[in-house]
């Protein structure tokens, strides 16, 4: 209630300045990033989604533009990573949850009665907190999806699949001697970017982050983030992140999220240096969080 | 309030004394338990060895045209109570089968009558005195001796000791378990994963899984009520044979495979689940491909255990005609067979002393598949959980 009032006050405040919760549209960002992509990836309109009885996620509008590192930021339960899994109807394993409003991807509502989840989490790809390597090889860990899809089957395609993959996700040189070994014998940052190959080897449109690094040291960290940056020409990229200091490193956009809304939506560099909203500015500025 | 350093010490001596003691009491019930098992390994291995050592006897068998007639004849009224029976009676057909048998006279190794077995092995035996000073004068000639008893793991049982054997018991029970693991063990694991991975989590689910809680505890007498009321009368399946025992003890180790399964399921991260919906697998492929694979291992230990219950129980086999004599090896599922525990339970409770040791020889047989079960089981679980 409090949130609620503070921001439409935040609102009033400025009224000659763009709306603090979107630019000159819905959806849209504060300002413009000159170097990135405004190709439209994925619109979000109106989404709101229940857990039971408690609203997790508010009136969201975000336009995500393709081929950029989106990033979103905010507070523990603020919902970031909830609004992450409507993107790939991940919530979908939740029991209990509703959701309202539009998730578009390519012009095409996600939520749609034709929308088959499959079929979508094969354009979305999504790595997680967590380094989750299925329990198999290295090789039938990237392997895996594209037979499942039958994007290859001939023995030599998908050999040449598994390498490009683990190529893009510059874990090659490290893993060709011993592609037959379990994934769950690399280390925690190594795990990471199998997943990260496993995601790609599908040839996603999309590739959800949830806290990629989170689990990682600053070293691994570090070879993530420059993968992310590689990865971003091919594909467009959202991650969450706790961790602001990788987000403005990152990230062309960022998305600040706060109880469940979206406070403000802008040009990454705006956004840590004049942000638009006090929310905003007080996470920023390590006031909470 | 006496915070001193003396009153905390005194405090602490206390508490130090009690986990002492509590950890001496918990070595104490260990050491017992230990105890019992040695003297219960001890009580069987003592009385149950005897059983695989049976006393033989040499004697001249003579395979005239009289002894085709009546068998009782071949051999010398001296030896005749010494020899067995049932080795007796089978000299006519041995005959008919053996034409060269015929006319000739033979010194052969035979079977000795079960007295004699028990004379030599020190027991009390019914033996007349002059059979006794037979028996010692043979003994003292080389002719009669204990040798290692081939025909307790290949016949069947026997009302004559010398002959009883547990191969039918035990034939009956590789049936039974084949039929009861058949049964049991994909329905119980499609109903685990079915309630664990695709049903909604409502009061119906709810319902199914406090009764299938409550179906693994109950006696298990009253499924053979079951098995008999259903399996035997309703759908007419033959009394007596591994179909009915092991349909019926399939439906008492249902509910243990069930439960292990669903546990060894849950216990494997949703992380692999998010992973396989994250790379568009669908709920099926998730559970096949990636959960199941790490489940296996505590699905087979459940599995096993589930059949090991099985394979010892007797109760619900009563009712439905399966503790009875089998002297015959059943071929076939719906022929009439005993199980090995059931077969223990018979000999247990024969008057004649001989059969103590078989008693006793027919549990150690049992513990030995028991525990090879259990062994493999562990050894199956090993293979599959070294990889990842």
């Amino acid at each position: 209630m409090n949130a609620k009032m503070s921001i439409r006050m935040n609102r009033h405040a400025s009224p000659t300045s763009p709306s603090p919760l979107s630019g000159s549209a819905p959806g849209e960002p504060v300002s413009r990033n000159a170097d990135a992509s405004h190709e439209l990836g994925v619109r979000v309109r109106d989404l709101d989604l229940w857990y039971g009885n408690t609203q997790a996620l508010k009136s969201i509008d975000l336009d995500i533009y393709q081929n950029n590192i989106t990033a979103l930021i905010g507070p523990s339960g603020c919902g970031k990573s909830t609004f992450l899994r409507c993107l790939n109807r991940m919530n979908d394993l939740i029991p209990r949850v509703r959701i309202q409003g539009r998730v578009e991807l390519d012009g095409q509502d996600v939520n749609a009665a034709g929308m088959d989840e499959v079929a979508l989490r094969r354009r979305v790809g999504m790595v997680f907190q967590k380094p989750n390597p299925f329990p198999k090889s290295i090789f039938d860990n990237v392997a895996y999806a594209p037979r499942m899809h039958d994007i290859v089957s001939r023995k030599a395609d998908v050999e040449a699949l598994v390498e490009g993959s683990l190529r893009d996700a510059g874990l090659w040189e490290e893993v060709k001697d011993k592609l037959h070994q379990p994934g769950t014998s690399l280390s925690g940052g190594q795990q990471q970017r199998l997943c990260i190959a496993r995601a790609i080897a599908v040839q996603p449109e999309v590739i959800l982050m949830d806290e990629p690094t989170s689990a990682l040291d600053p070293i691994s960290t570090a070879t993530i983030e420059d993968l992310m940056d590689r990865l971003k020409r091919r594909y467009t990229i959202i991650t969450v992140t706790h961790n602001m200091q990788q987000a403005a490193r990152i990230a062309d956009y960022t998305a600040f999220f706060h109880l469940g809304e979206m406070i403000e939506y802008n040009d990454t560099k705006a956004m840590f240096s004049t942000p638009h909203t006090r929310k905003a500015e007080d996470y920023i500025t390590g006031r909470y969080g | 309030m006496t915070h001193s350093f003396d009153a905390i010490s005194a405090q602490l001596r206390r508490r130090h004394r009690k986990t002492r003691w509590l950890k001496r009491l918990s070595m104490g019930a260990l050491g017992l338990a230990g105890l019992f098992l040695v003297l219960f390994f001890t009580d069987m291995l003592v009385k149950g060895l005897p059983a695989f050592k049976q006393a033989q006897i040499q004697v001249e068998v003579d395979y005239s045209e009289q002894a085709s007639r009546l068998p009782l004849a071949a051999v010398s009224d001296a030896v005749r109570p010494l020899v067995s029976r049932g080795y007796l009676r089978l000299i006519p057909s041995r005959m008919r089968d053996d034409p060269a048998l015929q006319g000739t006279t033979r010194s052969e190794w035979v079977l000795a009558d079960g007295q004699v077995d028990q004379y030599l092995k020190g027991h009390h035996s019914k033996l007349s005195e002059r059979d006794t000073a037979t028996v010692n004068r043979l003994q003292a000639e080389g002719r009669v001796e204990l040798r290692f008893n081939t025909r307790f793991f290949t016949s069947g049982d026997s009302k004559m000791p010398e002959l009883a054997g547990i191969a039918s018991a035990a034939v009956g029970t590789v049936l039974t378990l084949m039929v009861t693991l058949a049964v049991a063990f994909p329905i119980g694991v499609m109903t685990a994963i079915y309630l664990e991975e695709f049903a909604p989590d409502n009061r119906m689910t709810q319902l199914v899984e406090i009764n299938i809680n409550n179906l693994a505890a109950i006696p298990s007498i009253l499924y053979g009520l079951l098995g008999l009321a259903i399996f035997i009368n309703v759908v007419g399946v033959p009394r007596s044979s591994p179909l009915a025992g092991g349909l019926t003890l399939a439906l008492m180790t249902l509910p243990v495979i069930i439960i292990s399964t669903r546990t060894a399921l849950r216990s494997v991260p949703d992380t692999i689940r998010h992973a396989g919906f994250g790379v568009g697998c669908s709920r099926w492929q998730v559970v096949r491909d990636h959960v199941l694979p790490l489940a296996m291992p505590g699905i087979m230990t459940g599995a096993i255990i589930g059949l090991a219950q099985a394979m010892g129980e007797t109760a619900p086999l009563i009712i439905i005609g399966m503790v009875a004599f089998i002297p015959d090896i059943s071929g076939s599922v719906t022929d009439a067979a005993t199980v090995m525990p059931a077969q223990i339970f018979t000999w247990g409770g024969e008057p004649d002393r001989a059969f103590i040791e078989k008693t006793s020889g027919g549990i150690l047989v049992l513990l030995a598949v028991l525990i090879s079960m259990n062994a493999g089981a562990v050894m199956l679980r090993k293979r599959l959980e070294r990889r990842w």
